[in-house]
């Protein structure tokens, strides 16, 4: 029997098509409305919510939290004050990432570890040498993405205290009667939070949010929606974008934070007080230059990609939701200098848009490339423009 | 005369198209300025908050076939582009039954089998014939058509691309082509349907805006006119935008401005100003002058060369063809604020039925029979309805727990026989209302507020003559080559710098934004030949 999320009871009762993923062992829906792209605009001009229930959670906590965070990841915690959550990577001894998570600061020795990955194991092994202690909350806590222009004004029914809550702060405080804990985070770039609820009383609180939601539309949306704003946000995926370093069969199945996009993660680097896993070979890449790829956007004219189609008796028919593959990218000359991660038709743009990896002197923005597609079962190239990423960013997300 | 009253260009009216032309000339470098006659600009595509928390979306209320090369190349979505899809399409029925469809392909077969076992493939055999037909017909729809009647050597290497475009299509592609422009969108559905309910959701998408019925020829080109929309690039498809079409036009305002366009209300043109059959300039009605060796007109054929023109300085031929050009609005706006939503029995507690249009056209007979009275100079006993409840796709629209309900109306001809439009506003809403009253049995409880927007009204407010809608009646002879006039075509007009980029151009009315768009190629493209 696959395992349900504490919010499983409502979501089922939600769900127009029953269609569920698994997502660590937990069913986890693939989409509740009969259009995914629905759940997306609901989120776009609304608000949406998403289970985030099967994320892994640990709790770093004693006198050396810090020392260990601050070593273990990529992106320095000593500047993390309470209150604050940061979205963080760590790296293996040559520089690679291996996942990423966001990791919260409750206190000046506790700090909390959201992962998509188990990481016990690794965190136990690495705690060895430090006076802290990791415990596994992954299944003491159910916890929702709300999302969306409304998700504040359903949130401050419930709980002013999210008011003033800036972009990556967080708050601990109450929803119907249970103590939760409430951040500006989130995997849309959009407005958002993230409520984070003791399992136990995880139903009366995703009931009340949805009472309070009613009037603003909040709606549910799966797995789908979920890929179609992160996609707009320029947010890399684990599984999709990278995949951990440590299980990686070859070099090409490596990458360093640059060639990902994520070197604005490693303010302060030059810092020689604060040695981490994988720094020595970072800095050495930055001094070689020696970085494989640059990662961009990339958007195909909508009349291009219509043209590519009509020009072959067929009609172009775009599909929103993101290609499970990934898709070649070629320069003027047929030279292979790149491929597209992740790759969708865009509802808000009303063109294609994809996250892709290409050689660094691609990767100036307005560069034309060329992304294959497969028409009247040929691979046909299309003109792409690389661009910056994220692709949709309204000013909500940080205001 | 100071020099901030000069500029390269002036668009007259900040209508969608009237802001988009402006949009793109400043995009290409121009010193733009938009003059709009009104307090607000839109045109025809405004939310007005006529009770504190609710918007109405007074006259036109859907981004029907805006063409998705304008979001990307005015790059609208940085200044607040928020297309909403429909997710349905609701048709309810006089013996309590209804026609549902939805986003699910699977799920709608179940639904046409419910009318009709035969229709279900019979509705995918019309949908894919007719988009063969969309495909024949883009091309045309988004290029400059060429001028029949130019010794331009473009113009002659447009018509041979033209000419070898019909002459390389499918025969029944083309086939089906001429029978839509020319027949009725009845006897097309016939051919594919039999349960009338299906063939009357069909049929209704050709009465909008129109003085035909659906059983009339011509009835089918105005169907696969407003088949041309393709949101999310999906063929066919249509879609609301946040905060109502108001919200779009203040989106295309936020982008000419950022562009450099500057936006001038409560400036009503009085006149063109010309020197030797060029253009000069403008004068508003207070006085005013701006000058600007290229002015763009986006009213409709009437007011750009018989009012805002002097005919005197126009061709003879033109004059009496602009003379001559059908307007004959038929369509009315019937806006509702409600206190709840309205509930229909067969589908009592639900309300995902509402999240696209609601089609008050249970027969083809009831639509044609609401016809016959414009035809004879009245309006519809029981009228068609096309209406909309966009505050439950977009919170932002209503007050929670409340809604707008937006009812395009047919038929309401501009002049009625025997009375007037300021007699008979009221009774015509009532009529709407008592219709509704009759599918929705709480309808009349919810009414909060009602506006009613006659096609007097509509041309009072918008300037669009007689009402029409589309800026011009779609005929086959106001239509491609001859919208406005054979010969001018492509947004020209005899007086040197003075163009055209209004719904009364082609391809045509809706907010598509094609006309300002297209016009303006031409602008720059005549500019930079200037130059050269």
């Amino acid at each position: 029997m696959m395992r349900t999320t504490p919010f499983h009871p409502r979501l089922a009762e939600l769900s127009q098509t029953q269609m569920w993923g698994n997502w660590s062992g937990y069913l986890s829906a693939v989409r509740y409305d009969l259009s995914s792209k629905h759940e997306y605009f609901g989120v776009r001009n609304a608000a949406g919510f998403f289970d985030t229930s099967p994320l892994y959670k640990y709790w770093i906590r004693g006198r050396d939290a810090e020392l260990l965070c601050s070593f273990a990841f990529a992106r320095d915690v000593r500047t993390l004050k309470l209150g604050r959550a940061q979205y963080t990577i760590w790296c293996d001894d040559d520089g690679f990432i291996m996942e990423d998570g966001v990791l919260f600061r409750f206190a000046s020795d506790e700090f909390l570890l959201t992962a998509a990955e188990p990481n016990m194991g690794y965190l136990k092994q690495l705690s060895r040498r430090y006076d802290v202690e990791i415990v596994d909350a992954s299944e003491d806590y159910a916890s929702l993405a709300i999302q969306g222009p409304r998700s504040r004004d359903i949130l401050e029914v419930l709980t002013p205290d999210i008011s003033g809550l800036r972009y990556f702060g967080f708050t601990e405080t109450k929803i119907a009667n249970t103590p939760v804990t409430i951040s500006r985070t989130g995997f849309s770039g959009d407005l958002g939070y993230e409520v984070i609820i003791p399992v136990a009383d995880a139903l009366p609180v995703l009931d009340a949010i949805l009472e309070a939601g009613h009037p603003h539309g909040l709606r549910p949306y799966g797995d789908e929606a979920l890929g179609m704003t992160r996609i707009e946000a320029g947010l890399p995926l684990i599984g999709v974008e990278f995949n951990s370093s440590r299980y990686a069969w070859t070099a090409e199945d490596r990458f360093t934070p640059d060639e990902l996009g994520l070197g604005w993660l490693l303010k302060g680097i030059e810092d020689d007080s604060r040695p981490f896993i994988g720094r020595d070979a970072i800095l050495r890449e930055r001094a070689d230059g020696s970085s494989r790829w640059r990662t961009v956007g990339i958007t195909v004219a909508w009349s291009d990609f219509y043209e590519l189609f009509d020009s072959r008796g067929h009609l172009a028919v775009p599909d929103e939701i993101p290609v499970a593959w990934e898709s070649m990218l070629y320069d003027a000359k047929d030279k292979r200098i790149g491929y597209a991660t992740s790759f969708m038709y865009s509802p808000i743009l009303q063109c294609h848009i994809g996250i892709a990896r290409v050689k660094p002197k691609y990767a100036e923005p307005g560069t034309d490339i060329y992304l294959e597609q497969t028409v009247n079962h040929e691979y046909i190239n299309v003109r792409a423009t690389v661009t910056t990423l994220p692709f949709y960013n309204p000013e909500r997300k940080t205001a | 005369m100071s020099d901030t009253n000069n500029y390269d260009a002036i668009v007259i009216g900040g209508g969608h198209n009237g802001l988009t032309n402006a949009a793109y000339l400043a995009k290409a470098g121009k010193k733009v300025l938009v003059l709009e006659q009104r307090h607000l600009v839109g045109g025809a595509a405004i939310t007005e908050e006529l009770r504190p928390g609710f918007q109405f979306t007074t006259f036109s209320y859907a981004l029907s076939l805006l063409r998705p090369e304008i979001i990307q190349e005015l790059d609208l979505v940085r200044y607040g582009f928020m297309p909403l899809l429909m997710r349905s399409h609701f048709a309810p029925m006089e013996n309590g039954d209804y026609f549902l469809l939805g986003p699910d392909a699977g799920l709608n077969r179940q639904e046409i089998a419910r009318h009709s076992k035969a229709d279900v493939d019979g509705m995918e055999r019309f949908e894919h014939d007719t988009a063969r037909v969309r495909q024949f017909i883009r091309p045309l729809f988004d290029s400059i058509p060429p001028n029949l009647f130019s010794d331009d050597p473009a113009d002659a290497d447009k018509m041979a691309w033209l000419l070898k475009h019909l002459g390389t299509g499918n025969k029944k592609v083309i086939h089906d082509t001429v029978r839509l422009l020319t027949g009725s969108i009845a006897d097309f559905s016939d051919d594919y349907l039999e349960s009338d309910i299906i063939k009357a959701t069909i049929c209704s998408a050709a009465c909008v805006g129109i003085k035909l019925g659906p059983m009339s020829p011509g009835s089918g080109m105005n169907w696969l006119y407003l088949s041309m929309g393709e949101h999310d690039g999906i063929g066919g498809s249509w879609s609301f935008h946040k905060g109502g079409n108001g919200g779009f036009t203040q989106v295309l305002a936020r982008a000419a401005a950022a562009y450099g366009a500057e936006i001038r209300l409560d400036s009503h043109v009085d006149h063109l100003i010309t020197e030797k059959g060029e253009v000069k300039g403008v004068a508003l009605r207070d006085g005013t002058e701006f000058r600007a060796p290229v002015v763009v007109s986006s009213l409709d054929p009437r007011r750009t060369f018989l009012e805002i023109a002097d005919p005197r300085e126009l061709p003879a031929d033109l004059v009496e063809t602009i003379q001559r050009f059908r307007f004959q609005g038929v369509a009315s706006k019937v806006n509702f604020a409600l206190d709840g939503l309205p509930e229909y029995p067969a589908l009592s507690g639900r309300a995902d039925q509402y999240l696209g249009f609601i089609n008050v056209a249970p027969t083809v007979e009831y639509m044609e029979r609401a016809y016959d009275a414009a035809k004879y100079g009245w309006y519809s006993e029981h009228p068609y309805i096309d209406a909309c409840i966009q505050s439950l796709v977009d919170p932002d629209m209503a007050p929670p727990g409340k809604h707008v309900m937006s009812c395009f109306v047919m038929y309401t001809p501009y002049e009625l026989k025997g009375s007037t439009w300021q007699a008979e506003r009221e009774n015509m809403a009532d009529r709407v209302q008592a219709t509704l009253q009759g599918f929705f049995p709480n309808f009349n409880d919810l009414v909060l507020q009602r506006e009613v927007v006659s096609p007097d009204i509509i041309e009072a407010k918008t300037g669009l003559s007689e009402g029409n809608i589309y800026a011009g009646e779609f005929f086959p002879h106001q239509m491609y080559f001859f919208r406005p006039a054979p010969g001018y075509s492509d947004y020209r007009t005899p007086i040197h710098g003075y163009y055209q980029c209004g719904s009364g151009t082609h391809p045509g009315g809706c907010v598509i934004g094609a006309p300002g768009r297209l016009a303006s190629q031409q602008v720059l493209k005549d500019l930079g030949r200037e130059k050269a």
